[in-house]
């Protein structure tokens, strides 16, 4: 009898913990990952970086990534993709700040040489005053992109009117996770928005 | 324009919230909807977009841009696994009773070397002379627009403008 009671207490324990578990998995905190739009598990995107703020002051990743960032590396010579992307970016704060999600957006020069502090300033200013220019020097801009496994390339021309081939993702970064997600040029701006809030929701 | 093209264009304009360019034509070629984006005040490059239909039944060819700037180009821009390059669109085929669009997200005139007073403001327009191989020259002002979100490489602008609007 005294096996029979064991048992019968094991069960119940394990009976207990499984309803628990359930309970936690239903009522609990849902995991992060669920909110995410891409498959990035394993991957080691983003970290501490160093660069230069639209005053010219010299930050890091602590000093800018304080509320849920939108990163984006881009340059201010692009005409084309870098400005589409940046105000499909704009209009994703424009919807969260629309409902209460306090959010910014980073746009990371990959082009030092000509995005001074001042260019970077007036280039995020034209889409949203949550939008932050960043550029540095060319070792700094190297290693946030390295960092971030994104891809620049200038294009020689001989001229001042270069261009650069570049990374056209846009990162979701927390203060406290760091990278969670990353978004597509297709994407729209309310998946981006829906899935910011979806991550500022649980933490 | 008669009253019935008036009539029409205000119509789209209380639905989309802007007006459109009048067609331009230029031998059997059709220019529709020129437009190029605002820039940020220190920019020193703009973008500019139309679409030509060729109504002819023989192809016609995109030569040449020239503006007043010190570089004026035809650019493609070509991503491929979530990396973006522009590079020069060198001359474009029009095919017979075909068009070639110029867009976000794929060929574009640029102008580089904007400096100062030169950004493009809302409310402006670009002016630049498109070279064809059979049509001639052609000089047309392209009416800048503000930039708008997600939808901006969508080809319905009136439905993207009011989409924006809406937002805003």
């Amino acid at each position: 009898m005294t096996l029979s009671r064991t048992t019968i207490a094991l069960v119940g324990f394990v009976a207990l913990g499984a309803a628990g578990l359930a309970t936690y998995t239903i009522l609990g905190p849902r995991d992060p990952a669920s909110c995410a739009q891409s498959q990035v598990a394993g991957a080691t995107i983003g970290g501490p970086f160093t660069l230069v703020d639209e005053t010219g002051r010299t930050v890091t990743d602590r000093d800018i990534i304080t509320k849920p960032s939108l990163v984006y590396f881009g340059y201010t010579f692009c005409p084309d993709v870098c400005p589409t992307d940046s105000a499909r970016n704009a209009e994703a704060l424009d919807l969260l700040q629309s409902r209460g999600i306090d959010a910014q957006a980073l746009f990371i020069s990959i082009d030092p040489e000509r995005d001074t502090v001042e260019q970077v300033a007036e280039f995020t200013d034209l889409f949203h005053p949550d939008m932050i220019g960043l550029t540095g020097s060319s070792e700094q801009v190297a290693a946030v992109s390295k960092t971030y496994k994104t891809y620049f390339a200038k294009q020689e021309t001989g001229d001042e009117y270069y261009l650069m081939d570049h990374s056209t993702f846009t990162y979701l970064v927390l203060p406290d996770l760091g990278f969670v997600d990353f978004f597509r040029r297709d994407t729209t701006p309310e998946t981006i928005a829906n899935t910011v809030a979806c991550f500022a929701e649980q933490s | 324009m008669t009253c019935k093209s008036l009539a029409l264009a205000a119509a789209f304009t209380l639905t989309a919230g802007f007006s459109l360019a009048e067609d331009i034509t230029v031998g059997t070629l059709v220019l529709k909807d020129p437009y190029a984006f605002e820039t940020a005040k220190t920019a020193r490059a703009g973008g500019a977009f139309v679409r030509i239909v060729n109504t002819g039944s023989d192809p016609d060819r995109l030569l040449d841009v020239r503006a007043d700037y010190p570089k004026v180009q035809v650019h493609e821009t070509i991503e491929k696994d979530g990396i973006a390059r522009m590079q020069p669109a060198g001359e474009i085929d029009i095919p017979a009773g075909g068009m070639i669009e110029l867009k976000p997200g794929g060929y574009h005139i640029m102008f580089m070397g904007l400096k100062g007073a030169q950004r493009f403001s809302v409310g402006e327009t670009v002016e630049a002379t498109l070279v064809f191989e059979q049509a001639g020259e052609v000089t047309i002002d392209f009416p800048v627009r503000k930039r708008t979100g997600g939808k901006a490489d969508m080809g319905q602008m009136g439905t993207m403008e009011q989409g924006n609007n809406a937002s805003n």
